[in-house]
């Protein structure tokens, strides 16, 4: 038995805006019967500001399913289109009181819905997903463009919060690997965000302090980029506002050196320690 | 007022345990607590209870005594099946199975697999029925065991396992049934059969969860898989559930008892909730040989509906049942024996599965007929499909 709050319970056994709208200004489909759920919305428009005056669905799908679909309606009525283009399945989820991890796939597909009702509005024609992007999950149909959109708008880590909201790897299990291969990419790219987002120079380090901060920088921001080209850094010695390094590996002999010290090295340093610093080699 | 009946229809995942059981096995909870083991009377009277109780649960299976092995319940006696059978002929990395078997044996075949054992996975036809020349076929010099099942837990779906047993053992080849949906709910004769090893699990028919057994026909080749002491003459070691044995040879008594009820009412009581939804909607499909089915079991197909949501207004109207659709089995994909039986995504999805017992009346039924319509309505003009259906209904 599924943990589903009230407001899911609400949403499911009394849905809301249930139907078609005739003179539909936009509809979004998605999903289809054999992957066991599928959302039709259609939405009524002013024209003038681009507000949704009405918004009806139909689902085939489980109750969290019906439920999204619901909440979703309710929650764009009334909204622009830019208002209602803010909208996250994380929203949908809120909305509800949460949903199980489980089924986080269905407030993917209300958002999903919505995108396409607005992009078939706007004259957009609308790209169906398989198109855009490769496939990664057969079973389910899920291209590599909504695992990397899906892994990013909700921060995922692990392969089964990927199937949790997209299914994908949910069926024969045969993509995990590649969709272990995009959450890597990604993740990877984030790990060096960090130390690139940190505070502009610092006035009024000490000596200790301007040491660490230099030592810091060049093992987090700098080396990793290095070491990527098959060389490395090592910090020989500071010098009031002189900076010794020496570069091994393959950069120690790469022609780019000086571009490598000037470009990289010594504008990092400069941008998180010190605005003065001078990076020199020791070879 | 406020309390909402329940009308219980999902007996092949669990049933209710019968007043009797309880009252047999309540004095083995209080002041009947020794361990049959124990020298002393005090044990020694327990070891007596339990010597009935083997020959109760022999006697439904018409097996002897000394036939029936006690254990946990139904994942236990097939897990000892297979893995027992294996230990004991080590060069045989064969097994046959097929492809709508219980988790219990699938998932434990699927790991063997990992382990260097390669294992033939039957398949089943649209009516779910296996095809007896495939059986015969997948046999090899070093198949080591071929575990069927007796009936199935879904579709109800029986199979001949007497005719499959009688190919299994031409070869030599160790037979193994898994007969938890079956035991209780249809009679059962392994005397003179060909199976060697039968599963069953108590809270399938009224006794109580924890207790099940596992029938080795006298001089089948098997190893045990708990190791310990000399319980169940070196089977199983553990010290014995005594008040689940007790309570599971009461329940076979029961089963024994009310076995004319569960083929003649039990049935009548599934045909007519079949037959009543069959003819309100066309979008509406049976699972599973109506003929070679359990009494009990019906698995009915609403197309373009799923599965869950329809579980989800039951539930609402105090109506417990099941489904194969993906949402309800916390996979994605729906039930692995409606896709072998190649049911349509769009009716596996909306599959719902009533399973009766004894304990369900004929108002039990007449309250499903008249939740289920205005469910199924509802849904059909919630799906983007279901006006169509609606426009064609009957």
């Amino acid at each position: 038995m599924w943990d589903y709050t009230d407001k899911v319970k609400d949403h499911y056994m009394n849905p809301r805006n249930v139907g078609e709208i005739n003179d539909a200004d936009a509809v979004g489909e998605v999903g289809n019967i054999v992957c066991g759920d599928a959302l039709k919305l259609s939405l009524k428009i002013d024209k003038k500001d681009e507000r949704i005056m009405d918004a009806k669905f139909q689902t085939f799908g489980c109750g969290s399913a019906i439920a999204s679909s619901s909440a979703l309606t309710e929650m764009i009525r009334g909204k622009t289109l830019s208002e209602a283009e803010q909208i996250t399945n994380q929203d949908i989820a809120d909305y509800l009181g949460g949903l199980p991890q489980e089924k986080m796939h269905c407030s993917v597909m209300g958002r999903e819905a919505l995108e396409a009702a607005i992009a078939r509005y706007r004259g957009k024609e609308v790209v169906r997903e398989e198109e855009e992007g490769k496939l990664v999950c057969q079973c389910f149909g899920v291209t590599d463009k909504k695992i990397e959109k899906v892994i990013r708008e909700n921060n995922l880590t692990t392969v089964e919060q990927v199937t949790n909201y997209t299914k994908a790897g949910g069926g024969c299990g045969a993509c995990i690997p590649k969709i272990e291969d995009i959450l890597k990419e990604i993740r990877g790219k984030k790990e060096g965000e960090p130390a690139e987002k940190k505070a502009a120079p610092r006035k009024g380090l000490t000596n200790i302090q301007k040491m660490q901060l230099i030592q810091e920088t060049i093992v987090k921001s700098i080396r990793p980029q290095l070491q990527r080209d098959g060389g490395d850094i090592e910090l020989i010695d500071i010098d009031g506002p002189r900076v010794l390094i020496a570069l091994r590996g393959m950069c120690a002999n790469c022609v780019a050196a000086e571009a490598t010290i000037k470009g990289q090295v010594e504008a990092r340093l400069r941008e998180f320690v010190d605005e003065n610093i001078i990076v020199e080699e020791v070879k | 007022m406020g309390e909402k009946k329940l009308v219980y229809v999902d007996n092949n995942a669990t049933t209710r345990v019968d007043d009797e059981v309880i009252e047999a096995m309540r004095p083995y909870f209080t002041e009947l607590y020794g361990n049959p083991s124990s020298i002393h009377s005090f044990g020694g009277q327990i070891a007596k209870k339990i010597a009935s109780a083997r020959a109760q649960v022999a006697e439904l299976l018409g097996a002897q005594d000394t036939e029936i092995v006690f254990t946990s319940g139904g994942t236990e006696s097939d897990n000892f099946a297979i893995k027992g059978v294996l230990e004991y002929f080590p060069d045989r990395r064969h097994i046959v199975t097929t492809k709508v078997e219980h988790h219990a044996v699938l998932n434990l075949c699927d790991k063997l697999a990992t382990e260097g054992y390669q294992v033939t996975k039957l398949s089943v036809d649209r009516k779910g029925n296996l095809d007896l020349d495939e059986v015969r076929d997948s046999l090899r010099d070093d198949t080591a065991i071929v575990s069927v099942m007796y009936a199935n837990n879904e579709t109800g779906v029986i199979f001949p396992v007497d005719t499959i047993g009688q190919i299994v053992k031409e070869r030599g080849i160790t037979f193994h049934v898994d007969g938890v949906q079956a035991v209780g709910k249809i009679p059962i004769n392994l005397k003179d059969s060909p199976i060697d090893l039968l599963s069953l699990s108590g809270h399938k028919f009224h006794a109580p969860k924890g207790i099940g057994a596992l029938y080795v026909k006298r001089g089948t080749r098997i190893r045990p898989m708990m190791i310990g002491g000399h319980h169940e003459r070196g089977r199983r070691a553990g010290t014995e559930n005594v008040p689940g044995i007790v309570g599971l040879a009461k329940a076979c008594e029961l089963a024994k008892r009310f076995m004319e009820d569960e083929l003649t009412r039990v049935r009548g009581m599934r045909d007519r909730l079949e037959q009543s939804t069959l003819s309100r909607f066309k979008n509406t499909l049976v699972n599973g040989d109506r003929e070679h089915r359990t009494p009990n079991t019906s698995n009915t197909s609403f197309e373009y509906v799923e599965g869950e949501a329809i579980l989800l207004y039951l539930d609402e109207k105090g109506i417990a049942a099941s489904s194969g659709s993906a949402c309800t089995s916390g996979s994605l994909e729906p039930s692995h024996v409606l896709r072998a039986m190649g049911v349509p995504f769009t009716a596996a999805h909306g599959s719902v599965r009533f399973s009766l017992s004894r304990f369900n009346t004929d108002a039990d039924i007449d309250c499903i007929l008249s939740e289920l319509p205005p469910i199924i309505e509802r849904l059909l003009e919630i799906s983007p499909f279901g006006r169509e259906v609606l426009q064609a209904k009957v």
